[in-house]
């Protein structure tokens, strides 16, 4: 797999152990917290310069970071927590386990400046379960920081503390909603919670919360350090700094590529080693599995950045762009995706519980040869009404793959419905 | 019921979480107990919430839950293969063809010998790596082919 160096987070993957803690503060890691510690910074003037860098959450949503800092209570008597959503499941998405495996120090600077900044103590890394290698080199990284003084009590000598832990999952993709995780840290399945209340105000334990990913939190030191206007420059208004994009399927090079917001598709499509050879580029899933599939066409056109893969249509989710050339069957596909989440459905939400079996069970018999006139009208109908009807956002996840490519490839399914067979 | 270097491995894993929230401990519990016995037996699980002051039904509630934990025996090595959207662009149906023509078994099931259990796996995010395959839960292995697979059973005895 090939990893693409960038500015702000794979900034030193090209050295040897690039994620010892030597080699972190040697390239200016922890020089951003041990700033703001002796120049006691105000935790306004911080919000104020992560609000400048226009950076937005890269789990997924693109929730501008600041404003979300800016919600928890920052005078509360009691306990508060910093939660790190490393629990990176949605297909097609594996850019947070190489932040945390090439670069963990990134992602613990900046939990301890985000602590910092809201006044937590005490923060918890949820790690997705099927990356136990990840987990132990984060284990190991939390010790590095915790010996030499970075993490636990007296951080520099002076008087903040903040305890950090890696809690690691064990096989669920619905714990990356984050009130999901939440239920999951406190030891119980991990079912969505109704919201409000918000985890900024009743978050893990009960207590206020602030949850931002692996990527956002690995941003944050070189925002303090560089400044926010810097961060924002790299990238374009709006859509502030580098991303991580993730690219699979088939392409030449799959990997991860650190590149500026607003870089054209097809210089990633080229940085990814093209199309594999001897084919045509058919179609994309930009963001991850739960984001509209758009064409190749309506694709090359794009930049990759929040506003212009909406603007197509799509979303830019968690910057995950799986690449589909003209040998797939989308109906093949959808089957996979649909499958997906039926299994993953936590089961709470009747739309979503039955809702999703019922699109896998109505697409499978249409790869099968034996689906019926009226079973697009029925995807079409039964994806609507699992949308905006759930807890959380996993029955929308589900729902979009279907109403996305029933809009761009509905021949191939009335093909599979016509023949009983796959037309490419 | 667990060994002294499992039990110890829970402490550490409570001492992670606030004192009144033992329960937090109770996924790496869970995961330590597996490691030593193999599988989630009912008295395994038992144990467990004794340990953590739980319910025995909130253990059972986790373990059943979560994928990754095997809550029947199975054979001695657990291959999960992923066959989510890009493993499956990648090759995932002709591993997963492959590993079951070698192991006489399919999705689900134990080879004759019981030396491995087959089971389908969802998105490991690492996608990049595609096919990949996950075996006993803690050690990943990427860019699969038929040849590659061979030799990963020869190895595992």
């Amino acid at each position: 797999m090939v990893i693409k160096g960038g500015e702000v987070i794979f900034n030193t993957v090209h050295l040897p152990e690039s994620w010892k803690l030597s080699t972190y503060v040697a390239n200016g890691g922890y020089a951003a917290l041990r700033k703001i510690l002796s120049e006691k910074t105000s935790a306004e003037t911080i919000i104020a310069e992560v609000k400048k860098s226009a950076l937005r959450g890269r789990g997924g949503a693109g929730f501008p970071t600041g404003l979300k800092w800016s919600f928890m209570p920052r005078h509360f008597d009691g306990d508060k927590y910093l939660v790190c959503n490393s629990d990176e499941g949605e297909p097609g998405t594996f850019k947070d386990r190489d932040i945390m495996q090439l670069n963990p120090h990134a992602l613990i600077e900046g939990m301890a400046i985000a602590a910092y900044t809201l006044g937590t103590r005490r923060g918890y890394n949820y790690i997705h379960g099927e990356i136990w290698e990840t987990y132990e080199r984060m284990e190991a990284a939390v010790e590095e920081a915790k010996a030499a003084g970075f993490l636990g009590d007296n951080i520099c000598g002076t008087d903040f503390s903040f305890h950090l832990f890696n809690h690691h999952g064990y096989g669920a993709y619905i714990c990356g909603e984050e009130t999901a995780l939440l239920e999951s840290i406190e030891g119980k399945k991990g079912q969505p919670r109704f919201k409000p209340p918000f985890p900024a105000s009743f978050g893990l334990y009960g207590k206020p919360t602030t949850i931002n990913n692996t990527e956002t939190f690995a941003s944050i030191p070189y925002i303090i350090r560089e400044g926010g206007q810097k961060f924002l420059e790299l990238g374009k208004p709006n859509n502030g700094g580098t991303k991580l994009f993730s690219v699979s399927g088939h392409v030449n090079r799959p990997g991860n590529f650190e590149v500026p917001m607003g870089t054209p598709f097809a210089e990633l499509l080229e940085m990814a080693g093209g199309i594999r050879d001897g084919h045509t580029f058919k179609a994309c899933i930009p963001g991850g599995s739960s984001t509209p599939v758009l064409p190749a066409e309506i694709m090359m056109q794009c930049t990759m950045d929040y506003d212009s893969i909406a603007k197509a249509g799509s979303a830019l989710g968690a910057g995950s762009v799986i690449i589909m050339d003209e040998t797939v069957c989308m109906v093949k596909a959808l089957e996979r995706l649909s499958y997906f989440y039926f299994e993953e459905s936590c089961g709470q939400c009747t739309p979503c519980r039955e809702g999703t079996g019922w699109l896998y069970r109505v697409i499978h018999r249409i790869e099968h040869g034996q689906g019926r006139p009226e079973d697009l009208d029925l995807l079409s109908d039964v994806a609507h009404n699992i949308g905006g009807r759930t807890i959380c956002g996993l029955g929308d996840a589900a729902a979009m793959p279907v109403q996305a490519m029933l809009k761009h490839y509905r021949h191939e399914f009335e093909h599979h419905i016509e023949h009983g067979k796959c037309m490419v | 019921m667990l060994s002294p270097d499992s039990i110890a491995q829970i402490d550490y894993e409570i001492a992670k979480y606030p004192v009144n929230q033992r329960q937090s401990a109770v996924m790496s519990a869970l995961r330590i107990a597996q490691v030593e016995k193999g599988w989630l037996s009912t008295e395994t699980m038992d144990f467990v919430a004794d340990y953590l002051g739980m319910p025995a039904i909130a253990v059972y509630e986790v373990a059943t839950f979560y994928n990754m934990y095997n809550t029947a025996p199975l054979g001695r090595h657990k291959i999960t293969l992923c066959t989510n959207i890009s493993c499956a662009l990648m090759g995932a149906p002709e591993i997963a063809e492959h590993l079951k023509e070698k192991l006489g078994c399919g999705f689900g099931e134990t080879s004759e010998d019981n030396r491995f259990t087959l089971k389908e796996g969802e998105c490991m995010g690492a996608c990049g790596d595609a096919p990949l395959c996950m075996i006993n839960n803690h050690r990943m292995e990427g860019f699969l082919t038929p040849e590659k697979v061979d030799s990963i059973l020869e190895e595992l005895k």
